[in-house]
């Protein structure tokens, strides 16, 4: 029998702890794939946040280092000035970068630190329970927004691509979703980009990956792709906001 | 090697230099900021990196990066800067990193002011993170020590793998004397083989974790923990004795503040009383056991503090009730000059009680 398909070897064995539907999986998968076809998984540190993949330390068969909740982007920044030919990456969720650790995000892109971000945006904290996150939508119920959350109450839902595009260090954003095929290739360009976006020293890369939540949302794996559909991508538009290459080409 | 005068900031990143620190991470403070500027200026000329965070807590976790990637890597901050490092602190000795945090305390709490205290006892001995950890803690007395210890302090903490504060105040930081930078003293050091720098496909991947979500597996790691602690204890403890021949009051205090004791001992004698002095030049592990072997002679305890009595704690644990222990400390920025001390000591002599 010959082997027509095979894991990204840039994954361990070991099972995910995922909720059932939650596409965590497809996006590690995804970032896997990018990280062995790139053939830089033996010079790779990956940074775990805090939340859902906290345990992303296990999955990725490469060196990995666990941040505190938020500051995944300062400890990525420690290691790629230690280590400035390393391929370096974090992994964060949006509990993690878009609430306690904006501070973090917005200077190491300011600082075009040349490291990549994944981000994957499912509109609530999904670990601590399914509690409000900033990324969740008006109207949408959570644990701490129990009567759906009001713009007037704590702000409209904060749109981190489009405004990580306004650094001048961030060499890429691009906000993708992998709620079918079609967007799980376009998802996998993305983060391929912007691991490239790396290699070639140009700043730093993020991609915003949206994402769901059955457990968090309440619903049915398949309801919460359509609900992700009809609801998150009206008001985070996919999409690319800033590519080193295309810029570069356009000054000609 | 001839003897230069520097200010205490820039002599301790020269020594940083020197024990080959070439990663510097901080956030700018007074009275402390001499240090991270020197920082800027020398580390580009022997190839290290300067970075100016945005934030004390980003400067922690840049070191913790750092340093789970095999640098020698410092920070430095005074005591609302520390006070924001404590969370990262905790989680570089949760995951047995090896860095060094230089403190150049300032009165507080909350902004405080920007004159020396010894305030932060507690956050440094006691941890001011969260969960059973220690930070091995130097507290030098003059610049010249300071030099020494922090080179030390590098040694220490690659070692054991686990943070070690030098504990200076704003007088130690802003002062100038005449120092020589000694050659470090080897230790032999194990070999940084969990260090993250990419496997190169050769090897199993390395982890810098501080997460044991299975309870008995952390009591493990606590444990792990507790039992380098008690090496350290066993191996680590520093302290100064002075004039403790045959004393009739023994005074406790380090850093800056055992200094101004020195002198009121010499006034002491000058009038006809023998006055003892210890000096923890370790603050945790603390040495505890030379309270044991006092003479005979000795019939009270002072503790001197640049603060409400600190270290006066550790002092009763050290004592283990067999003397009276007095105590005299200024807060808020406010030094203690000898001639109140040595009132003190009379106070004690003519029979106050503590």
């Amino acid at each position: 029998m010959s082997v027509v398909f095979e894991k990204t070897h840039a994954l361990t064995d070991a099972h995910f702890h995922y909720c059932p539907g939650c596409t965590h999986g497809i996006i590690h998968r995804l970032v896997g794939e990018c990280i062995e076809e790139l053939g830089v998984l033996g010079d790779t540190i990956g940074v775990a946040p805090v939340g859902c993949s906290v345990l992303a330390y296990n999955y990725f068969d490469c060196d990995m280092s666990e941040a505190s909740h938020g500051r995944a982007p300062a400890v990525a920044t420690g290691i790629k000035r230690v280590l400035p030919d390393k391929t370096v990456f974090t992994y964060q969720g949006d509990g993690d970068l878009a609430s306690i650790g904006t501070a973090e995000i917005v200077h190491v892109a300011h600082r075009g630190e040349k490291i990549t971000t994944i981000f994957v945006n499912n509109a609530i904290y999904g670990m601590t329970g399914g509690q409000m996150a900033p990324t969740t939508l008006i109207g949408q119920k959570a644990t701490t927004s129990p009567y759906g959350r009001s713009a007037e109450h704590c702000g409209m839902p904060l749109r981190v691509a489009e405004m990580l595009a306004t650094i001048d260090g961030a060499a890429f954003v691009e906000r993708v979703s992998v709620h079918d095929p079609r967007h799980v290739k376009k998802a996998k360009k993305a983060i391929m980009n912007a691991f490239k976006c790396q290699l070639e020293g140009h700043g730093f890369g993020i991609v915003e990956v949206l994402s769901s939540c059955p457990t968090g949302w309440g619903k049915t794996p398949e309801e919460a792709l359509e609900w992700l559909v009809e609801n998150m991508i009206p008001y985070y538009p996919l999409g690319n906001l800033r590519d080193p290459w295309k810029e570069k080409s356009d000054e000609h | 090697m001839s003897k230069v005068l520097m200010k205490g900031n820039e002599a301790v990143g020269a020594a940083a230099i020197k024990a080959g620190c070439r990663f510097f991470f901080g956030y700018p403070i007074t009275p402390q900021n001499e240090l991270p500027e020197y920082m800027s200026r020398e580390l580009p000329k022997v190839n290290g990196t300067f970075l100016q965070a945005e934030s004390e807590v980003a400067a922690i976790n840049m070191v913790y990066g750092a340093a789970g990637a095999g640098a020698r890597v410092m920070t430095s901050s005074s005591s609302p800067g520390i006070a924001l490092k404590q969370e990262g602190i905790s989680y570089i000795a949760g995951a047995e990193l090896p860095c060094v945090i230089v403190n150049m305390m300032r009165g507080g709490p909350g902004l405080g002011g920007i004159q020396p205290t010894q305030a932060d006892y507690f956050q440094a001995t006691r941890g001011g993170g969260n969960g059973d950890y220690r930070t091995f803690t130097f507290a030098p007395a003059s610049i010249q020590e300071a030099v020494d210890l922090l080179i030390e302090a590098f040694d220490i903490a690659d070692q054991y793998r686990i943070p070690a504060l030098v504990l200076g105040d704003g007088m130690i930081g802003q002062m100038m004397e005449p120092v020589e930078f000694n050659e470090p003293k080897q230790r032999p050091l194990p070999k940084k083989d969990w260090i993250t720098t990419g496997t190169g496909g050769k090897r199993k991947p390395n982890i810098v974790n501080s997460l044991y979500l299975d309870p008995d597996e952390l009591e493990e790691h606590n444990m792990r923990l507790d039992k380098k602690h008690k090496e350290i204890e066993a191996n680590e403890i520093r302290y100064e004795l002075y004039n403790m021949e045959s004393p009739e009051i023994v005074l406790v205090a380090y850093g800056t503040t055992s200094r101004i004791v020195k002198n009121a001992i010499a006034i002491l004698k000058e009038e006809g009383i023998e006055a003892g002095l210890i000096r923890p030049i370790t603050l945790w592990p603390y040495p505890y056991g030379v309270f044991r072997e006092l003479p005979k002679s000795v019939k009270a305890l002072l503790t001197v503090e640049m603060s409400l009595g600190q270290m006066l704690d550790d002092v009763k644990i050290a004592n283990e009730g067999r003397l009276p222990v007095h105590f005299y400390g200024r807060a808020g920025g406010v030094i203690p000059v000898p001639k109140e001390i040595v009132t003190k000591v009379k106070a004690i002599m003519g029979g106050e009680q503590p």
